[in-house]
């Protein structure tokens, strides 16, 4: 009898199984590096030198499909393959959980069959792992091995790397161990799995666990097994599991006719790539023109000093970025006497003391610093370590570096590791700023991780794109968007080279069109300088002078920009002697870094303390300044703080007469509380408001979020659902509104889908509601008469007459007019106050549920720490005259803006900054129509992303320099 | 009277006087009935034009041009207009774009603004019409009036008739080509009868299209049904799905694609809702219920030439459709496709199509709730309904989208057993 075949083809490894009857007699598992075809030869070679004969083959995977199709090898879908050896080997199976290269996979196979497979946002699983262990700068075993000794986890976005990089890059710079932060990366993947996959199912029984990573990391499987609180006998992990899609594959190859092996190998070997995938233009046709270019771009290197010779001041400047640490030392004629480039290895501060020393033991004291400055994510930590005299906002320094080399630059780009920053320049200041999103954030980091991924080093793997012959088109968009364009290109036979190619122009188009969004690369300006350690890639280079059409300044330090400017900024601002550290200091400078949660308040964030050998303390991860050992700033300029208190104070208490009602505080309540909170304490209910919002409450209710790219306030209403439940309330009201209230300003005055319907939803997903316990009419609470009818309908069983609701319902508009009255007095006082102090303000203006500390991660804190004071949209939108805009005007929350943006515009020292929750489908619209608002009238705009991350820091970096910007403005 | 504060930038508006000089260039949203639309269109006087772009440089030209979060439908449009009027086809001056308009609580109905803003430095002198019946846009839209209206009406009900035939003589077709030759006499037969007038003779109409059809020979073998639902551009248009259909008959599936009368009539119904939900104008519901039971009418007629033809499944009817939406959700979700969503979902279910593929562009707002948000119910209504959310936009790959519907139609295959059994226990 013929034996079996199975080939895997995934989209970083394959994995082959022969089967002889229904023992598996072979198997491997290779890497492919993106050369799949020539891979699986190899492989079938391989077992034709062992077991020669002749075969039925099948293949699966997701970069099998083109394979087979150009082959004409049998297919089988890889989860139809997993379900077949399941059958055969682990009968008893309940739930099926595989993680793969990119795919994350669960298979419900008892209590009606499901199989589902991640989104097209979910990221990958293997590669996440693999995207965040070159993160950490260890491999994927060292990572798995320090979270088997793992202290504590932290919250980590599972939902995409890009959200989970955000969230691990500032606890990598405050410090957090390598042990900690490998387990909560673990436990991000678990939590994606649990909630993104199986959304709502629970996964429960005999669990079977397949794929590569779980098979290869122990800290993973523990992760899981605890998570889904599985017993050692309902864990199972196969010997096999790794190559168990293949071996389902080679089962299934028992319905295809057997034929020799030779014969399979001729086939696939003849198989041809298709001419399916779009090419673009080589970035060099010939080495000569190459050369041109590399000459071009070395006229802008700058001059070197022999620091083994040279004697006088220098001015030190350091960039303490993402991922890497840049530090650089200029003579006062601005020639570079030493600089020095490394990535971070997580451990920023040990850098900067060893490089540090290393560098003045290096001037034999011949050199003093003048003067030192230092920018960047880990500004704080390294200016408060080593005493450095300045502290500046990153934007400020590239600024300034970029000045350097061409006074009349207009536009400058900065593409680094993590983040992309662009900023214009007009009249000779920052006019406006843009930096990534955490969506098209990708970068430079990205290129570095594909590189490995592709087995080389980053530079051989920009170096192999110069001279593609067909880059790909791998689309503009977010890395794991990008990630999938590739496995398409791979599929399709691109070669390592065109990839490369096609990721250094993807990597510039982001830039272009999605962070800057131009429309025409004339918009950019006519002095482009750029720069960021991505630049330095000559690939990336090209493809930007091909996309602009223009030639570029790229000075030979474009990686140590931001260290450059720094320097620069010492030299200029610095008067009397320079307060850094000397070698004494560095010698004996130590730490103890420890963390730990604040108990300022009910908060407890987690915080770090880093304590410096001559007793001062530096803190980092608190989100107020509680938490820094400070006293509070004052509230009295923040009407964020005031809402907060004054919204709560709509509610008076009433005994539980009929009952105990719950309120979800999320989405449309945080308007409409005093409505329903006065219209149900006046029929005689106790009002019971849900938990705080936390990220706790949000896991509480994860498991029924049923659409993972709906926005963080929607998905965070689970949990707030969930915790009335346990309250045990008698029911949870929330109301199903297509109409918000008219407020006379707007076409129409519409909610938002999510905040009309998000009812439907949670009650579709969670068993727990039922009719009984979940009352959401649907209302228009324009029109009195029908709400009241409706109402009384609803409530019949209490037996309130008409008359007794209309009542209540206009004691809830009383309390609303009156919110809304104090509201707009407490923004008056405000108004004049700061005023009166000379302090700036800024309309932080979003929606109302933007109140929340949990959605809002604390930014108006943020803000008063800075000294400005802070109003909201709802507190001064009434101070404008309506606003004819462009597009259609037909939502209330989104009238408020544009007339908050109007109202903004009228007054000199105030400034807006818009709340934009990430996924809101709606703000697309909003946020380049209040921009062209605040642009018609010559104001900054500032647009804040926030989702379920809390990176304050990068928020810090922009709100710092729109207020550098302002400053210089009014210079 | 309170002043208004005037943003909007200037841009050129539609007048009645350029129906003569200009030539109107429409998106292909709805292939199928767009191909008799445009030829009422041209017969009332219009020199209109269904874009038929649908290469890459469509989507490139969106990217550059639409909000990155703006849906993909609107990047769609956008790149098929810029597209156009790049290639030098058209008299830029002469040109005008026709962009439809629901005024729903939903983004799309922003197009227009955003097609405007796409287009206004490099096309500043071509006019943005909008297409819609709720009195927005005034000084740019086309005078609909309710003859014209209801021609219209009818234009979509002949494209559902053609499209619905033509997708269940496809997969079957013994003689390749076959469906397609007698979906290009369809049209023919529709337009000449058209031409000469003779838009109500919906009778005749439908009959002679089902029967010619029906001519077609076809094979008895049984192929997997798989229907499609969702946002409507990507239901409906290749360039937004990504040519499912196609991919769907590549698989040896016959796909499934509900009529487009039955979203004008889930438009139409929605104002009828609000006045029964909320207490809004009694009057405008009167009126929309009396085009309502109009359009519904005809549509029960069509219904009956189907059964009494035998050869095809009949399209839904829409009385059928709320019924079966009353069971998942409140008809009051009545933003972007809203109920409409679950309602085909169910409909599906209760007519032997046990997949279905819910299609949507990336982050749609109205599909959190009405389509991912509503799986959940309907899967606890019709256990064995296999339904998979794919999700389109610009960069998700088409290798990402087929491999998820394969997953499914894996599962198809696993069950076809059991779905046997499961149809012969519906039918007795």
């Amino acid at each position: 009898m013929s034996k079996l075949l199975g080939i895997d083809v995934g989209s970083t490894t394959v994995k082959a199984a022969v089967l002889d009857g229904e023992n598996v007699i072979y198997s491997s598992y290779v890497r492919h590096f993106s050369r799949v075809k020539e891979t699986v030869l190899s492989e079938l070679e391989k077992i034709n030198a062992i077991h020669p004969g002749s075969y039925s083959v099948a293949i699966t995977g997701s970069a099998g499909l083109g394979l087979s199709q150009r082959s004409g090898v049998a297919f089988v879908q890889e989860v139809q393959a997993a379900f077949i050896a399941i059958r055969k080997f682990y009968p008893a199976t309940d739930v099926a959980v595989e993680l793969g290269g990119e795919d994350a996979k669960i298979i419900f196979v008892t209590g009606g069959t499901e199989q589902r497979m991640n989104g097209s946002c979910a990221g990958g699983t293997g590669a996440f792992i693999d995207q965040m262990a070159t993160l950490l700068n260890i491999t994927v075993g060292q990572m798995d091995e320090y979270a088997l000794n793992a202290k504590k986890i932290y919250p980590i976005a599972s939902r995409c790397g890009v959200f989970a990089k955000s969230d691990i890059q500032p606890l990598l710079n405050q410090g957090a161990s390598k042990e900690d932060i490998s387990a909560s990366i673990f436990q991000a993947v678990v939590d994606q799995t649990v909630s993104g996959l199986a959304q709502g199912r629970k996964i429960k029984g005999r669990v079977l666990f397949l794929g590569g990573p779980l098979f290869f990391l122990k800290g993973l499987r523990k992760a899981f097994k605890e998570t889904l609180k599985l017993s050692e006998e309902d864990a199972i992990f196969p010997e096999n599991a790794p190559c168990f899609m293949s071996i389902g594959a080679a089962l299934y190859s028992a319905n295809v006719e057997a034929e020799s092996l030779e014969n399979i190998i001729a086939k696939i070997s003849a198989a041809k790539g298709s001419d399916d995938i779009v090419t673009g233009k080589p970035l060099f046709e010939s080495r000569e023109e190459y050369s041109e270019f590399v000459k071009r771009h070395r006229a802008t290197d700058l001059n070197f000093a022999d620091i083994a010779t040279y004697s006088g001041d220098c001015y030190l400047g350091i960039d303490s970025g993402s991922t890497t640490t840049k530090l650089m030392a200029i003579t006062p004629d601005f020639r570079i006497l030493w600089s020095h480039y490394q990535s971070n290895n997580g451990q920023p501060l040990d850098i900067v003391i060893s490089r540090l020393k290393e560098f003045i033991k290096l001037c034999g004291g011949r050199v003093k610093i003048a003067g030192s400055a230092v920018t960047g994510y880990g500004e704080d930590l390294i200016k408060s370590a080593i005493k450095a005299d300045f502290g500046i906002v990153e934007t400020v320094a590239h600024f300034k570096a970029a000045l350097h080399f061409n006074p009349k630059v207009d536009f400058i780009i900065d593409i680094g590791g993590q983040d992309i920053k662009c900023f214009k320049i007009k009249n000779g200041a920052i006019d406006s700023i843009m930096l990534n999103e955490a969506c098209s954030s990708g970068c430079g980091s990205f290129i570095q991780t594909f590189a490995r991924a592709m087995g080389m080093e980053i530079d051989k793997f920009s170096q192999e794109g110069l001279y593609a012959k067909h880059p790909v088109e791998l689309g503009s968009r977010c890395t794991v968007f990008m990630n999938s364009a590739v496995k398409q290109a791979q599929k399709e036979g691109a070669g390592v080279d065109d990839i490369s190619a096609g990721l250094s122009s993807s990597i510039v188009k982001n830039a272009i069109y999605k962070v800057i969004r131009a429309t025409s690369p004339d918009e950019l300006g006519e002095n482009i300088v750029v720069q960021g350690g991505t630049f330095l890639n000559d690939a990336v280079l090209r493809s930007f002078e091909i996309e602009t059409g223009k030639n570029v300044i790229r000075p030979g330090i474009a990686g140590l920009m931001g260290a450059f400017g720094a320097a620069l900024f010492a030299k200029e601002n610095i008067c009397g002697e320079s307060t850094t550290l000397d070698l004494d200091g560095l010698e004996k400078f130590t730490y103890i870094s420890q963390s730990t949660n604040c108990r300022g308040c009910t908060s407890n964030c987690n915080v770090n303390i880093i304590r410096f050998n001559d007793g001062r303390k530096y803190i980092s991860g608190n989100k107020c300044e509680r938490g820094a050992g400070l006293r509070p700033v004052s509230s009295e300029f923040d009407i964020y703080a005031y809402k907060q208190e004054r919204l709560l104070q709509c509610l008076k208490g009433s005994p539980a007469k009929y009952g105990r009602v719950g309120l979800p505080m999320q989405l449309g309540m945080y308007e409409q509380l005093p409505i329903w909170g006065g219209f149900f304490e006046s029929l005689g209910f106790q009002v019971v408001l849900s938990e705080k919002s936390s990220r706790n409450l949000y896991f509480k209710g994860q498991h029924t979020v049923a659409s993972d790219t709906a926005c963080y306030p929607a998905k965070l209403i689970h949990g707030h659902i969930e915790s009335l439940l346990d309250e045990g309330v008698d029911f949870i009201f929330m109301p199903c509104e297509s109409y918000n209230i008219d407020e006379h300003c707007s076409t129409n005055h519409y909610n938002c889908p999510v905040v009309a319907y998000y009812p439907e939803l949670l009650k579709a997903n969670n068993e727990r509601l039922t009719e009984s316990n979940f009352v959401m009419p649907y209302i228009d609470l324009n029109m009195q008469a029908s709400t009241i009818k409706k109402l009384h309908t609803v409530f019949k069983k209490y037996g309130f007459s008409k008359r007794r609701i209309k009542s209540a319902l206009e004691e809830g508009f009383a309390r609303l007019d009156s919110y809304h009255a104090d509201i707009r007095n407490k923004a008056d006082e405000i108004l004049w106050k700061a005023e009166e102090a000379g302090k700036q303000i800024i309309v932080l203006a979003g929606r109302p549920y933007h109140l929340d500390n949990e959605i809002n991660h604390g930014i108006n804190k943020l803000l008063t720490s800075l000294n400005l004071a802070v109003l909201s949209e709802d507190s001064v939108f009434e101070k404008s005259e309506p606003v004819k805009v462009n597009v259609l005007n037909q939502w209330t929350y989104h009238a408020r803006l544009y007339r908050a943006a109007n109202f903004v515009c009228s007054r000199k020292n105030v400034n807006l900054v818009q709340l934009v929750s990430f996924g809101c489908g709606l703000d697309a619209i909003t946020t380049d129509e209040v921009r062209s608002i605040m642009e018609k009238n010559g104001k900054l705009y500032t647009q804040i992303k926030i989702d379920e991350i809390n990176n304050l820091g990068v928020v810090k970096i922009r709100l710092r320099s729109m207020l550098a910007a302002i400053e210089e403005a009014s210079k | 009277m309170e002043e208004i504060r005037n943003y909007t930038n200037e841009y050129p508006k539609w007048d009645k006087s350029m129906k003569s000089t200009h030539k109107i260039l429409v998106p292909d949203m709805l292939p199928w009935h767009f191909m008799i639309i445009e030829e009422i269109m041209k017969l009332a006087g219009y020199d209109v034009e269904v874009l038929k772009n649908d290469s890459r440089a469509v989507i490139d030209e969106g990217l550059k041009r639409v909000h990155n979060d703006t849906c993909y439908p609107c990047l769609c449009v956008v790149g098929q207009f810029i597209d156009a009027l790049k290639s030098g086809k058209y008299d830029v001056n002469r040109t005008a774009l026709m962009v439809p308009q629901t005024g729903g609580g939903c983004r799309a109905s922003n197009y227009v603004s955003l097609v405007r803003k796409a287009i206004k430095t490099e096309f500043p002198n071509v006019p943005v019409v909008s297409f819609n019946i709720s009195g927005l846009e005034k000084g740019s839209s086309f005078d609909i009036s309710l003859g014209f209206f209801i021609k219209f009406a009818y234009g979509v009900l002949y494209g559902d008739t053609i499209m619905w035939c033509y997708n269940q003589t496809k997969p079957y077709e013994v003689t390749a080509g076959a469906a397609e030759r007698t979906c290009d006499k369809a049209v023919k037969y529709v337009v000449d009868t058209i031409k000469k007038g003779g838009y109500r003779k919906y009778k005749k109409i439908n009959k002679y299209i089902i029967e010619l059809f029906a001519a077609v020979e076809r094979t008895k073998e049984k192929k997997v049904k798989v229907g499609i639902v969702g946002e409507i551009y990507v239901k409906y248009s290749y360039i937004g799905n990504n040519n499912l259909e196609k991919f769907l008959l590549s698989e040896n599936c016959e796909p499934v694609v509900p009529t487009a009368v039955d979203f004008l009539l889930y438009c139409i119904i929605n104002v009828v809702n609000d006045g029964k939900l909320y207490g809004h104008s009694k009057f405008k519901a009167f009126l929309y219920n009396l085009f309502y039971k109009f359009v519904h009418r005809i549509q029960k007629n069509i219904i009956k030439i189907f059964k009494d033809n035998g050869t095809f499944e009949p399209i839904h009817d829409f009385e059928h459709l709320r019924r079966l939406a009353d069971k998942v959700l409140n008809q009051g979700v009545k933003m972007g496709e809203g109920w409409l969503i679950p309602a085909e979902m169910a409909a599906f279910a209760e007519t032997g199509v046990p997949n279905i593929v819910c299609a949507q562009p990336f982050g749609c707002l109205p599909n959190h709730i009405a389509g991912k948000g509503a799986i959940r119910n309907l899967k606890k209504l019709y256990e064995d309904e296999n339904i998979v959310a794919v999700d389109y936009d610009p960069s998700a790959t088409r290798v990402n989208q087929e491999n998820r519907i394969k997953l499914m139609l894996a599962t198809a295959k696993e069950q076809s057993i059991s779905e046997g059994e499961y149809l012969n226990s519906k039918r007795a």
